[in-house]
């Protein structure tokens, strides 16, 4: 039965190709856009607008007590509610971006507050302020220091664009279930999924500690 | 949202908590096993449980739901949903409690148990007494907060079937043509379980912390 399962594996090798590369790009994408509308989020965070940064900081904790899968379908059944129509994809990146740019920003602010604060104090005196003082003075240690988390973060992100097969996007495991409903080989195919996946989250925990070390030879 | 849909919320609401709380119960002591094996080095067990727990922390719920549900009839093992469901979580609990057990068990201070040995105290109760009651207070922040993960990973288990507090909100906003209440509600129902854990998990850690200034 399993070598009869990776035989029908072998045959339908570019549909699973072509749902890994959906997988790898969705996460690519919402890693990216996450990344930067977590900075963003960050940037308010830390802001002295005392309000905003309450509000969102109420709001980071909520989204933190969200199952993704509940979040996604909130975003696919509840934007068009508010007029919005959007495909499923798009909806799925929206959703993947959103819900873990608030865990960046989180864990942003968890390096920034560990962070010792002459430095921060110096950039003042040397009339830092603003986004200068955010760009040149806080990101750099604060980014640094959050390497690794922001790795966990990405691994997160391959693991959570799965729960998309729910919106049907055309990733992953969603061409595996395909498959194994087609040919009766769920053992090989969701097998086969899983080596996928392990496979990028091993490149993504590979990538981290290349970046630690670049990092460790730059100081 | 009528009486019916409520008590269809409550009902996922309660299969959520049972299928996180068994999930639970069974992958943290599993966790710990593992971590043992690979602490005390078990020549060959080592290596594969290393692999199988890097395996397991990189594969997606859904994944591995679908992976239980639909490979183990085909070995000859019929299991029902929940059960399915309950498996998978654990699966995934142990492999990442397996993580915090260990870190535990490395920070363990070594002279302890080299007195505990001096003093002729065996295996098992060094384990018990000593070792035991030590990292489950130094894990404990680690495995609270890996149980709240859990419970937001929870909703995998709808794609084969389980009415959880996420499907049965999926289900009501599908019949009302209005799904926006229900997710509100499924997501108060969230809330509330999960900040249970975070709570308890704060409380822990400020006795903790007197305990350690004490």
């Amino acid at each position: 039965m399993i070598p009869h399962g990776i035989e029908v594996l072998w045959e339908q090798r570019d549909a699973m190709l072509s749902g890994f590369l959906t997988t790898l790009v969705i996460a690519a994408v919402a890693a990216v856009c996450a990344g930067l509308l977590g900075l963003m989020l960050f940037a308010l965070l830390i802001s002295r607008v005392r309000a905003v940064a309450l509000a969102l900081a109420w709001l980071i904790d909520l989204m933190r007590c969200v199952p993704f899968m509940l979040f996604c379908y909130l975003i696919y059944y509840g934007l068009p509610s508010f007029g919005i129509v959007i495909g499923n994809l798009m909806a799925g990146i929206i959703a993947l971006t959103v819900y873990n740019a608030a865990y960046i920003a989180e864990l942003l602010r968890g390096g920034y507050v560990a962070l010792p604060r002459e430095g921060i104090e110096a950039g003042h005196a040397f009339g830092f302020h603003g986004w200068r003082l955010l760009l040149r003075i806080i990101l750099p240690p604060v980014l640094l220091a959050s390497i690794p988390m922001l790795g966990n973060q990405m691994v997160q992100i391959i693991k959570d664009s799965a729960f998309l097969v729910i919106i049907a996007v055309q990733e992953l495991t969603f061409t595996a279930n395909e498959i194994q409903a087609t040919y009766y080989v769920p053992f090989a195919s969701f097998v086969c999924a899983m080596l996928l996946y392990w496979a990028l989250c091993l490149m993504v925990e590979a990538g981290v500690r290349v970046v630690l070390t670049m990092a460790e030879a730059r100081r | 949202v009528g009486n019916a849909e409520y008590l269809a919320l409550a009902a996922g609401a309660a299969n959520t908590i049972a299928v996180s709380v068994l999930a639970i119960a069974i992958g943290t002591p599993l966790g710990l096993g593992l971590a043992l094996i690979r602490w005390s080095q078990v020549r060959g067990l080592d290596g594969i449980v290393a692999t199988l727990v890097s395996l397991l922390r990189a594969t997606p719920a859904v994944t591995l739901v679908l992976l239980v549900y639909f490979a183990l009839p085909t070995v000859g093992l019929e299991i029902p949903r929940f059960a399915a469901g309950v498996a998978t979580l654990a699966l995934g609990s142990m492999a990442y409690n397996c993580e915090i057990w260990r870190a535990a068990l490395l920070a363990f201070p070594r002279d302890q148990l080299d007195a505990a040995r001096a003093f002729g105290m065996p295996r098992g109760l060094r384990f018990r007494l000593v070792i035991l009651p030590q990292i489950a207070r130094a894990a404990l922040p680690a495995l609270v907060n890996e149980m709240t993960l859990l419970i937001k990973v929870s909703p995998a288990v709808a794609v084969i079937g389980v009415t959880e507090a996420t499907r049965a909100a999926v289900r009501i906003g599908a019949a009302t043509y209005d799904p926006i209440p229900p997710f509100l509600i499924a997501l108060a129902i969230y809330v509330v379980v999960i900040g249970a854990f975070v709570a308890t998990q704060r409380v822990l850690e400020r006795r903790h912390r007197e305990g350690a200034f004490a």
